[in-house]
């Protein structure tokens, strides 16, 4: 994975960076069956890797394939992203150990939500039973949101811009 | 665009496979892995990926503008329908366990119809988002003299 954003980092083609993200979103996917997260790693492969590939791509044949060298100096950047990286690092620091059973996390409501989630909703899949019915309210949030994006691309995007241009050559 | 003899070979093979995995994602997702959202992206990549072989025409033959838009609204509408029908019989917006006669039931029914709802709405947007691009470049590639360019971006699609 590293290997894969030292790559990103370095090309100035967009297309192979984006082959590279995509890489880099299955590596991900990989390392969250690894760590159990199957329904996480289902989405990463889907939409990471997938969808969000096809619409870059998209966006690249809209735009242009090469970006633009850098007109400012590099130091200020490094910087930056050293300091947030330590600062990430020194967080990291007070987190549980992975797996750990004591770890707040475990101790809040999951304990219920295992517990109680396959009984009350019947739905053996406890990501499921969660995100649908326990967290209806969120799930509902989160796809408005994807409503909403879509209703904000067909606006930018949509042939509204190319029907004005037209009436307006017929008038001229 | 036209000679790419195994892309259309292999994507007609493909397609109607990707599109029963998504159906198995999103009605089988209480039980494994999976959801709406994953299942309305694998409905729609196997769309898309219909659109980049076989033309964005012969796509928006089936899927026309109007359709997605209105699959877009569904999806929303269906999941907050569920909320307010909630209400209707007696429980509070998105308490499942009033929609049976059993709460186990009204459950497992209103997780499955949101999911439905999430799914429907990912898979009309995920397409749309996708022919808009693709509508954008062919529009674009009208506006265009250029034989070459057309060409050169025919590739894309």
């Amino acid at each position: 994975m590293a290997l894969t954003v030292a790559a990103i980092a370095r090309t100035r083609n967009l297309y192979a960076v984006v082959m590279l993200g995509s890489i880099y979103s299955l590596l991900a996917a990989s390392i969250f069956v690894v760590l159990d997260a199957v329904d996480v790693a289902f989405t990463e492969a889907a939409v990471g890797a997938g969808i969000s590939t096809v619409l870059a791509l998209g966006t690249i044949a809209l735009t242009t394939g090469r970006e633009k060298p850098p007109t400012h100096r590099k130091l200020l950047p490094i910087i930056v992203v050293i300091l947030t990286g330590a600062a990430l690092i020194y967080g990291t620091l007070d987190l549980a150990q992975y797996g750990d059973p004591n770890a707040p996390i475990h101790k809040h409501v999951a304990p219920t939500y295992l517990a109680e989630a396959p009984v009350k909703t019947g739905v053996p899949n406890v990501v499921t039973a969660i995100l649908a019915s326990y967290r209806g309210y969120d799930t509902l949030g989160e796809t408005t949101v994807i409503f909403t994006a879509g209703v904000g691309v067909i606006l930018l995007l949509g042939n509204w811009r190319r029907r004005k241009r037209r009436r307006e050559d017929d008038n001229a | 665009m036209h000679s790419y003899l195994v892309l259309r070979v292999v994507a007609k093979l493909l397609i109607p496979f990707i599109l029963l995995f998504a159906l198995y994602v999103q009605f089988h997702g209480d039980f494994g892995p999976g959801g709406g959202f994953q299942a309305g992206v694998i409905f729609a990549t196997a769309f898309i990926l219909y659109a980049l072989i076989y033309g964005l025409e012969s796509a928006n033959k089936i899927l026309t503008r109007g359709l997605l838009r209105f699959g877009m609204a569904l999806g929303v509408l269906l999941y907050a329908g569920v909320g307010v029908y909630n209400i209707l019989v007696g429980g509070k917006y998105l308490e499942y366990d009033v929609m049976a006669h059993d709460p186990v039931h009204g459950q497992h029914l209103g997780i499955f119809l949101v999911e439905l709802g999430v799914g429907i709405t990912v898979a009309a947007v995920m397409v749309n988002v996708f022919f808009t691009f693709a509508g954008h470049l062919k529009a674009d590639d009208l506006t265009d003299e250029d034989e070459n360019n057309n060409s050169r971006n025919g590739g894309d699609r």
